[in-house]
């Protein structure tokens, strides 16, 4: 058959973006290349060409060849983040022109007497207001007033503004005065992009709304000038291929759809890292994991349920003020729902006050770095702990390229903790770690507990330059049993890219009961929620068949927290007040204990997820032991479990064979990474090359 | 596990610990019915050792549970006695002395078993809607008109709810239901934090908390005792007027830093108040502690062992130090204006270093809306109670602005409109930045906000002032400006009071205007390029620039042109 031929010669490439590098993936047939090639950030399409160039060589095939690439890109999230995208105006309800800037009104840090807010993404002089007033049940209070409006749009035509935002109060329950605006701005304004808040993001809470549509409407301009050259820049070199862009709900969508709302590309590296995980558990056969992605500034976390990655409504982006809560900005688009917090194998250490150790947010970064590179840092970080205690050597970091100086590690340790605490070095480091650790077990848990999961029923996947250093001791203070470290792990997001599938979330807020749950309402708005994601889908994947998957948010009346409830298809399309409760209930009674007797129940936003099938991956076995792995070079390495030094054996990844078998302490090395099996672990090399690693009985 | 590590873990399980106060919290905040808790996250949670000693406490949007927390506590162990504590027990009181100042903050305490044995207790505090009476507002004369008192008691019994106690308060408040289910949502938080607990205990093979506690309070004690050492040993007055309900009242305080202890004397503040905004001795402290802490010692965690070297005196029925029956419901009204009188002073012994008068007291009203004819009450027709939270602009700072719109030195957050805006008729028709409400100087106060506020055709409602500085704006600080003070009329003109219910009739609206922070040095040394900014953003008019800032009309008009580029 022609089409599984066709099928067959397939080859896919997946782009991933960061900060520092560019990540390029080739699959061809079952066979999988790589590049890792400087980001190059002023024109980062210079850095794709070059990784194509580079790994379409190895893998000996012609770039007119290849018939897809996914690509990924920090790129909306920078622009947020360092305030460079283009000149916007915000249109907003009469009454309302500060929303964006009030935010809650709360300091995010409360002892703190000289703290800043962060400044809003619109400043209040580009913030323009109309008079018009929907109510929270969808009636115009005040009606838009067409000679108000082209007032306005005189005002906005003479400061050539490059994009405007619109979002009114109520908008996403009645949309008729946002996309009445937007239909006079596209014919008066013709050269500015127009983002409207009840289609960027219809949901309640204005707040969230607003900041999401000035999000979408700063970074769209960059966006789509930089998807445009880029795709000229691919023809140029005869990749006619279609190109489509991970989004932070973990699937993919058309160039065009990602132009239109590039707020909805931000974090789609890191939910390239979930899908990632996601295959991995998929692969082999693993109901529930942790995907555990840990670099050189933050680490990641994400609850992978029967292979998965949970989704959330909402979530902050440039975070201000120590990674901390609320110092960001708060975007509502469907995402993969992580923690992020700033441990990484470049935080920073120090002693406080109370003479204890603190680990990051702060990072040294790649320049200087930790000490142990040399460079002039001159604070100990986690690499400098994990060099002291021989969990790193110094000639074995990135393959050998990087020789590290373990004699800087301990002056820094020295200076900087040992000598504030009066304890060993070796105690210092050991210090440094179990704080790091903590601080990462502690993100799991709470997220954990929020979800209402039990973490010791999991599996943790861990990838990352870092996290395999760190993944055995987090396991042990999460009472998780087993990790695996698959094959790629550094280029883990750009691979997630390959196996994310086209998919598109739409939703929106609209209140109902439970007691007086009306069928012909509800069912519509699932109806036309599924039309609209469906035809996002069916924009990128015309012949392909498409699933759907239907979830309300509930709570009790009188909550203000919502939990999400799924809906199987059949009652979706005909959702009784019966079942809902039901579902709810169960799912409330996960999460909190108990139930609430009495009290009515709220169903508050809508959702539909549309996504064509997974790619299917084959499963494999897991593999039993066949013999254990033969190690003659042992070092000496501080396990921290036990408190003290032991003598671990070495081996590099590369000279482990299927079925070998290695029991903690160990260190296994690798280029990119190096695995630590503390004394309480066994390690098995698996067929696809993985590594998985098991608590001793 | 070695000596050696074992600094280290207890280091980790310090952390630990306030992470799961944090968690425990969070579960609250998560299944709490209240707006007040949900959304504005008025409420606090901790864990103590089995002589009742805080060992950690969630930083949530409230130090007025700081030290009330803190204290609250070991009146339930006098009260119920340890030695009828029994594993399943949950205990609960809203009594303002005994916990955190009015009848509207519920207080569970959870005694914590390990292997049968008392080891702690986890407790939190929210602050409910409705607790019955004459509704939450400073109209009382008595604490026996604010509602249900609930003295300490068992809320469960080994496990078996106190049903008795259930009934009476199902009896005695607005919105039953939902009391109930706040009750529970506490209940079950110290759950929560009883399970994080035990799994922590395993994990480092302790079977009590008599080490990490001592661990935990010892530093904590020492790193305070530090930070006050390296202070001057001074002595210095604060003072502040605001408005009160009816009378002025006069909060003044004598600090004094001595080498181990900093003293609070709140002697020659006006006494107690016939209506109900009296402030009980723990909120008192709880605010006192606040600003000394932001101050002096900001990264040190609360606690008993933090706490313990901060004292605060105040003369029994002074207006800090009320007493039983005196009505209390409002005591946030003045407890949030304690911070800046005591910065008053502070900023004679540590100069440039505390903010100006900022707006204090959240800017805070309830609405109950009901229709106007009762023959059309009916499925989309009925009766509703609204809280609301807002803010003001905070005080000038020696180095930048005061915040606009920003909450100090409560934490709380405000809600969404459109959330509020769905749980009733209620219309808020503006919300929005007040310009030139910031008190001129270097650096400038933070701006207040207007607000408007109506219902939908059919209704009319009253309306429950909870406002100060109408009479007294936040002053400045080292020749700074004042802010500008509260504004509250009818949108016909009439002039409404500051505090208390008022009645506005079918189709009128609420007016405001919440006052704005003081202003800091003056303002002649005002950098150009922020008085530039300012009126670039519209935070002053051209009028202000003129007049107060000196700008000349050619630079002002050179702004206006450019202010969009």
């Amino acid at each position: 058959m022609t089409n599984t031929l066709k099928n067959e010669t397939k080859i896919r490439i997946g782009v991933d973006i960061g900060g520092t590098f560019t990540d390029v993936v080739l699959e061809k047939n079952k066979e999988v290349f790589s590049s890792k090639v400087l980001t190059t950030s002023d024109f980062p399409e210079i850095a794709i060409l070059n990784g194509i160039a580079e790994v379409t060589k190895e893998a000996k095939v012609k770039p007119e060849t290849i018939s897809q690439i996914i690509h990924g890109t920090t790129l909306a999230t920078n622009a947020l983040i360092e305030r460079t995208g283009a000149k916007t105006a915000l249109i907003t309800t009469k009454g309302f022109r500060d929303v964006i800037e009030m935010r809650t009104e709360s300091r995010f840090e409360q002892y703190d007497l000289n703290l800043m807010m962060p400044l809003p993404l619109i400043s209040r002089e580009h913030r323009y207001v109309i008079e018009e007033r929907i109510s929270a049940t969808g009636d115009i209070l005040i009606p838009i007033n067409k000679t108000k409006v082209m007032e306005l749009i005189k005002a906005l035509k003479n400061e050539n503004y490059a994009s405007i935002a619109v979002g009114l109060i109520h908008s996403y329950t009645n949309d008729y005065h946002e996309r009445y605006i937007k239909n006079i701005l596209s014919k008066q304004l013709r050269n500015a992009m127009v983002s409207i808040s009840s289609e960027v993001s219809p949901q309640m809470r204005e707040y969230e709304r607003f900041n999401t549509v000035s999000a979408n409407a700063y970074v769209k301009p960059l966006m789509k000038s930089y998807l445009m050259r880029l795709q000229k820049k691919l023809i140029k070199q005869k990749i006619v291929c279609p190109i489509f862009l991970m989004h932070s709900g973990g699937g993919i969508i058309s160039l065009e759809s990602a132009a239109e709302f590039p707020v909805r590309l931000i974090e789609s590296g890191p939910a390239g890292g979930a899908v990632f995980a996601a295959t991995i558990a998929k692969k082999h056969k693993i109901k529930n994991t942790l995907s555990f992605d840990m670099g050189g500034t933050t680490a990641k976390i994400c609850l992978i349920k029967n292979q998965k990655p949970k989704t959330s409504r909402v979530f902050e982006v440039a975070r201000s003020y120590r990674f901390k809560k609320g110092s960001g900005m708060p975007i509502s688009i469907p995402v993969i729902d992580m923690v992020e917090i700033g441990a990484g194998g470049g935080s920073l250490a120090h002693v406080d006050e109370l003479q204890q150790i603190r680990v990051g947010p702060q990072s040294a970064g790649s320049n200087p770095g930790p000490a142990c590179y040399s460079l002039g840092g001159n604070s100990p970080t986690v690499t400098d702990a994990d060099l002291f205690l021989g969990k790193l050597s110094e000639d074995g970091f990135a393959g050998g390229s990087m020789p590290l100086s373990k004699i800087d590690s301990e002056n820094t340790l020295k200076i900087n903790i040992s000598d504030k605490l009066g304890t060993s070095d070796e105690i210092s480091a050991h210090g440094i770690l179990e704080v790091v650790d903590e601080n990462m077990a502690n993100a799991a848990r709470v997220h954990a507990v929020e979800n209402g999961e039990d973490l010791s029923d999991y599996t943790m996947i861990a990838f990352g330059g870092a996290a395999p250093l760190h993944a055995s001791r987090i396991c042990e203070k999460l009472g998780i049993n087993k990790f695996l470290v698959p094959e790629g792990a550094g280029v883990g997001s750009a691979l997630g890219f390959l196996h994310a599938p086209f998919s598109f979330e739409a939703t929106r807020s609209f209140y109902s009961r439970i007691s007086n749950f009306n069928l012909k309402l509800t069912k519509n708005i699932f109806a036309e929620l599924q039309n609209d994601a469906t035809t996002f889908v069916k924009s990128c994947a015309p012949n392909s068949p498409i699933q759907s998957e239907y979830k309300v948010y509930m709570r009790y009346k009188g909550q203000g927290w919502e939990i999400p409830v799924h809906l199987k298809e059949k009652d979706a399309l005909k959702p009784t007040g019966k079942e809902l409760k039901k579902l709810f209930e169960r799912e409330y009674k996960k999460i909190f204990g108990r139930i609430v007797n009495d009290i009515d129940i709220e169903i508050t936003i809508w959702s539909v997820n549309s996504f064509t099938p997974l790619k299917k991956i084959t499963e494999i076995e897991p593999i039993e032991a066949k013999k254990i792995a033969r190690i003659k070079e042992k070092r000496s390495m501080f396990d921290s479990k036990l408190g003290r030094e032991v003598r671990a054996k070495v081996i590099a990844r590369n000279q482990l064979n299927e079925g070998d078998e290695i029991y903690g302490p160990a260190i296994i090395t690798e280029t990119e990474t190096t695995i630590i099996l503390t004394s309480n672990f066994k390690a098995t090399v698996q067929m696809d090359k993985c590594i998985s690693v098991q608590k001793n009985e | 596990m070695n000596a050696k590590t074992k600094k280290i873990n207890n280091q980790v399980m310090w952390n630990r610990l306030i992470s799961v106060v944090e968690e425990q919290a969070q579960a609250l905040i998560r299944t709490a019915f209240s707006t007040s808790v949900r959304e504005a996250g008025d409420l606090s949670a901790g864990v103590y050792n089995s002589k009742g000693e805080m060992l950690a406490q969630a930083v949530t949007g409230t130090p007025g549970h700081v030290n009330a927390m803190a204290e609250s506590v070991g009146h339930f162990i006098k009260y119920i006695g340890e030695k009828t504590f029994r594993e399943g027990d949950v205990y609960i009181t809203n009594d303002p002395w005994m916990g955190t100042g009015h009848l509207h903050d519920i207080t569970v305490v959870t005694p914590t078993f390990k292997d049968q044995k008392f080891i702690g207790f986890f407790a939190c505090t929210a602050h409910i809607v409705d607790i019955g009476g004459r509704g939450f507002g400073a109209d009382a004369i008595s604490i026996y008109e604010e509602g249900l008192y609930i003295p300490i008691m068992r809320f469960f019994d080994k496990g078996k709810i106190n049903n008795t106690l259930i009934q009476i308060i199902r009896a005695n408040v607005r919105e039953p239901d939902q009391l109930v289910g706040d009750l529970f949502a506490l209940a079950a938080c110290n759950e929560i934090g009883i399970k994080r607990l035990l799994v922590m205990m395993e994990e480092f093979k302790i079977k009590n908390l008599t080490i990490i506690s001592n661990f935990i309070l010892e530093r904590s004690y020492k790193a305070t005792l530090e930070k006050i050492s390296q202070l001057p040993q001074k002595e210095a007055t604060g003072f502040m007027t605001i408005d009160g309900y009816n009378t002025p009242i006069n909060i003044k305080i004598r600090l004094t830093i001595l080498k181990h202890e900093i003293r609070c004397d709140f002697t020659g503040t006006s006494s107690v108040d016939e209506k109900g905004i009296n402030v009980p001795l723990v909120y008192t402290k709880a605010y006192a502690c606040y600003a000394l802490k932001c101050t002096i010692a900001p990264n040190i965690p609360n606690n008993a062992g933090s706490l313990s070297p901060f004292k605060v005196f105040a003369p029994i029925n002074s207006i800090v130090n009320a007493i039983h029956p005196a009505p209390v419901a409002l005591r946030h009204v003045i407890g949030h204006f304690i911070p800046d009188t005591i910065f008053n002073a502070l900023n004679k012994i540590m100069p440039n270093t505390v903010p100006a008068e900022g707006a204090g007291t959240l800017c805070n009203f309830q609405v109950s809306i009901r229709p106007t004819e009762y023959q059309s009450v009916g499925e989309d027709n009925y009766r509703s109670e609204v809280l609301t939270f807002n803010s003001g602009g905070s005080g000038a700072r020696p180095n930048s602005d005061g915040l606009n719109a920003t909450a100090f030195p409560s934490g709380v957050m405000t809600m969404p409109i459109e959330a509020t805006e769905n749980t009733g008729p209620i219309i808020i028709w503006r919300k929005e930045l007040r310009p030139d409400s910031g008190g001129i100087g270097k650096f400038r106060g933070g701006l207040g906000q207007f607000m408007e506020v109506g219902v939908k055709e059919g209704y009319v409602f009253d309306f429950q002032a909870m406002f100060d500085r109408v009479n007294y704006p936040a002053k400045g600080q080292n020749g700074g400006g004042s802010g500008s003070p509260t504004l509250i009329r009818r949108d016909d003109g009439l002039k409404m009071k500051g505090k208390g219910k008022q009645f506005i009739p079918n189709g009128n609206k609420v007016h405001l205007a919440f006052p704005g922070g003081g202003g800091f040095g003056k303002v002649a040394h005002r950098d150009k390029s922020l008085i530039k900014r300012d009126l670039t953003l519209g935070y002053i008019s051209t009028e202000s620039a003129q007049l107060h800032y000196k700008l000349s009309e050619q630079e002002i008009n050179s702004v206006l042109q450019n202010k969009k580029k």
